[in-house]
């Protein structure tokens, strides 16, 4: 059978990662299977507590590799959740209450709603994800790049036009309301005031440019 | 019925098959199901025709199966219409953006041949605020809106409703990304308005008017089900149960304040007043300290949905082991498995299971021993959907033996190829006993490391499956085949990072017509395969996915290309015309 060209090689080992399991591509026995398995650190798991342990105890939870759409959780519920993390003290909770829509963009995620002029969807970005105007950059072009006329050409270097060009470009509304040009101030003051992005039209964002600017001189 | 002119006495009966359609139309309006309506539409010309005339409720499980109008024309006489659009997938992220799905062909098809329709409802679908704005100008008799996991449409839209629907009974939304144009909406309701028998806006972000939602409550004294979004206070909504204690379903919303007696005893009075409530679900951020305000309609409660609900502890088990008349439960796993085993003991009663996860980069809460006690003490479970993060061969078994009756099960082992954690096995067996076990078995989920084995038993045994969902499991083509050979019953199956190719596929073509759909992303098939399968069977619709596009036109690519996504599905419609740039009709 057609098995293992590239860009199909399948991997029996944890989703996105593992160089090794990378390496076997195509069918595998059963024998196989298990040896791989037992590889890997869920294998080696044995329960004499009563009780369940919390995940960070069992491996290390930070650069973990999740395929996308796993778990099967829908995707409202994902964003819905990682928004609320799961609070156990009341005073975590009280913090909450300063913002009564839980999607909103507060401070307490870096969740924001992503619209493009044109696009009949809405998508949600965590801003808190990235660490410049670049990576958000990059992520933007994924998401909208089947909207776009041309595809997938990128402009190089600036910012203001993540997804097509000279044509496209990303605005925000911060926390006053207003509408902002992206990448005029530093990153994360950015994160902390961005509450929305809109990518429109490069015609119909001309006189945003020098607002920022004023603001920030304005601002102690 | 049909029995012929046997007992005719006097003047000659009409033979049987000579009756006025006004006969059998009303015959057939005592058949349960629409597959029984199908069946009876199959005998003969004149059922055919009776049948279809009067066929008042039509559900379209796959909204490109057929076109808009044929549906208008076959069924004249519909007025509850439901429509599906995307691939299930979707739901998880699968199927990217402008997919498809839209709602607007079949809303304009309406509007023009069922003017009396009185009910909607879309699922995965795309529904913009003309399609709302259409529906409110367009059928005078409308009643129903629901809509769930839908996207497009903004408050604009429910504005246009809540104005020009004036017979409105219900409104439901459910998980639908609405983008809040902060247009008052609920305002737009008329005075003389007092319809209303369900108000579901939960999954709506953003701010309500809460005066003009009390004079709504107020003057709807019809009103059963009431599910409110984020925005509203909990001293509002002791302020709103008491306008409405008829109330029979509530969702609560937020849930949230610090601590204060006078709240507490305000709710307590609120709750206490209300008798009919019987299904609960909302306590996002619910402090504990409030729970004990539930009480007083814990013992009449029969659905209760915490599943987006973060209090954990002992007053969640508290309280959810005070509600001993449950049939539905739907909570986090932050009950963890000596909740469960409380829920065991104490809801006797209990038909559906759903334990959500908590956090979806971990690896779970829940371990095997939660399932296994209440499957042991509930007798009347049926439906189950589990998140966990272990599981055994023999806990599986156990189940299976405790549970003949499951027509659902959903088990989702967080951690992709997780074995029988304490033998190291695939859990091949466990999900065999499962398959053989409960034989009424509709809906099935699975999960952890599974050989080619497992779909042997599935394939032989599950009879009566409908639908299958697999990830990251089997080992070759074998396993494909195994499913597609057999499961007399199925209808959609959906697969995920699983080694099969394009051989099982193409030997069981003539296998997908008989069902919905098929969905198969990162597995190991070819573009040859696709265009054999295309060619072989005129009458599926062979979709293929690239995102972000495709380099090079379709036709130019070898036959060996990868396919990434495919999503086949039978039609009588053709291939449809409003594919993005990255989906392909083979």
């Amino acid at each position: 059978m057609a098995g293992a060209d590239v860009g199909t090689e399948l991997r029996l080992g944890l989703p996105g990662g593992g160089a090794e399991a990378g390496a076997k591509a195509g069918k595998r026995g059963f024998e196989d299977t298990i040896d791989l398995k037992l590889k890997l650190p869920t294998a080696g798991m044995e329960e004499a507590a009563s009780k369940p342990e919390p995940p960070a105890a069992e491996k290390p939870p930070a650069p973990k590799v999740q395929a996308v759409g796993w778990p099967p959780v829908r995707s409202y519920r994902r964003n819905i959740m990682t928004v609320q993390p799961v609070k156990s003290k009341k005073e975590e909770e009280a913090e909450k209450h300063q913002q009564p829509a839980a999607n909103a963009g507060g401070s307490s995620s870096g969740f924001v709603k992503v619209s493009m002029d044109g696009a009949p969807y809405l998508r949600k970005v965590d801003l808190k994800l990235y660490s410049s105007y670049k990576d958000l950059s990059v992520a933007l072009r994924k998401m909208f790049g089947p909207f776009t006329a041309t595809g997938n050409s990128m402009n190089e270097g600036s910012v203001a036009d993540p997804v097509n060009g000279s044509d496209a470009v990303t605005t925000y509304e911060d926390k006053d309301g207003d509408w902002m040009l992206v990448g005029d101030v530093p990153w994360q003051m950015f994160v902390e005031s961005c509450k929305r992005l809109r990518i429109m039209k490069g015609s119909e964002a001309i006189g945003l440019a020098p607002r920022a600017k004023d603001k920030n001189k304005n601002k102690s | 019925m049909g029995r012929g002119g046997s007992r005719a006495t006097g003047a000659a009966a009409p033979p049987w098959h000579a009756l006025p359609d006004e006969v059998w139309e009303h015959a057939f309006s005592f058949l349960p199901t629409a597959a029984d309506r199908g069946a009876a539409a199959g005998a003969c010309s004149s059922w055919l025709r009776a049948e279809r005339r009067s066929r008042h409720h039509l559900a379209v499980a796959n909204c490109y199966a057929a076109a808009p109008r044929d549906a208008i024309e076959r069924f004249p006489a519909v007025r509850a219409a439901e429509v599906k659009g995307k691939p299930h997938f979707a739901d998880f992220g699968l199927v990217p953006p402008a997919w498809g799905g839209a709602a607007a062909p079949w809303i304009a098809a309406a509007a023009d041949g069922w003017p009396l329709l009185e009910e909607l409802s879309f699922k995965r679908m795309v529904v913009t605020d003309e399609c709302l704005e259409m529906i409110a100008a367009s059928f005078r008799n409308f009643q129903v809106l629901r809509l769930v996991s839908c996207d497009g449409f903004s408050t604009a839209g429910l504005a246009a409703i809540a104005a020009g629907c004036r017979q409105l009974r219900e409104l439901d939304l459910q998980e639908n990304e609405i983008e809040d144009c902060s247009i008052h909406w609920l305002s737009l309701f008329p005075e003389s308005f007092t319809s209303l028998v369900t108000l579901n806006f939960s999954c709506l972000d953003g701010e309500v008017n809460i005066t003009v939602l009390e004079r709504l409550v107020t003057r709807c004294r019809n009103l059963k089900t009431l599910k409110l979004n984020n925005a509203i206070p909990l001293d509002k909504l002791a302020s709103l149960l008491q306008k409405a204690p008829q109330l029979v379903e509530l969702g609560t919303g937020k849930f949230s304040a610090d601590y204060h007696p006078d709240l507490f005893a305000k709710l307590e009075v609120a709750f206490g007043g209300c008798k009919s409530l019987r299904k609960l679900s909302g306590a996002w951020d619910a402090v504990p300290d409030y729970l004990p305000a539930f009480y007083c309609v814990c013992d009449g409660l029969t659905s209760l949905n915490l599943s987006y609900a973060t209090v954990r502890g002992p007053e969640l088990i508290k309280f959810i082991s005070r509600c001993k008349n449950l049939q539905q439960l739907w909570v986090m796993d932050l009950i963890e498995d000596l909740g469960l085993a409380v829920v065991a003991s104490s809801c006797s009663k209990l038909q559906e299971l759903r334990v959500f996860p908590s956090d979806h980069f971990g690896l779970g809460v829940l371990t095997e021993r939660g399932l296994v006690d209440v499957s042991a003490s509930c007798p009347m479970l049926e439906s189950v959907l589990y998140f966990c993060r272990r599981m055994t061969n023999e806990a599986l078994i156990t189940i299976a033996k405790n549970r003949p009756n499951f027509t659902c099960f959903r088990l989702c082992i967080l951690e992709p190829h997780t074995p029988d954690y304490i033998t190291q096995h695939p859990l091949d067996a466990g999900f065999s006993a499962i398959v053989e076990s409960c034989k009424g078995l509709r809906r099935l989920s699975i999960s952890g490391l599974l050989t080619d084995l497992v779909f042997r038993s599935i394939g032989a045994h599950a009879d009566r499956l409908e639908m299958l969902s697999i990830a990251f499991a089997g080992n070759s083509d074998l396993g494909l085949n195994y499913i597609l050979s057999g499961c007399k019953s199925l209808k959609k199956l959906e697969i995920r990072d699983c080694p099969f190719g394009d051989k099982p596929l193409l030997a069981n073509a003539a296998k997908l017509e008989t069902m919905r759909s098929l969905w198969m992303s990162s597995c190991l098939l070819t573009l040859g395969a696709c265009r054999q399968l295309a060619r072989k069977m005129p009458h599926l619709s062979v979709e293929i996915m690239n995102d972000p596009g495709w380099s090079c036109p379709l036709d130019s690519l070898p036959d060996e290309s990868p396919v990434e996504k495919l999503y086949v599905y039978r039609t009588i419609a053709g291939p449809r015309s409003d594919t993005p740039s990255y989906v392909q009709i083979v």
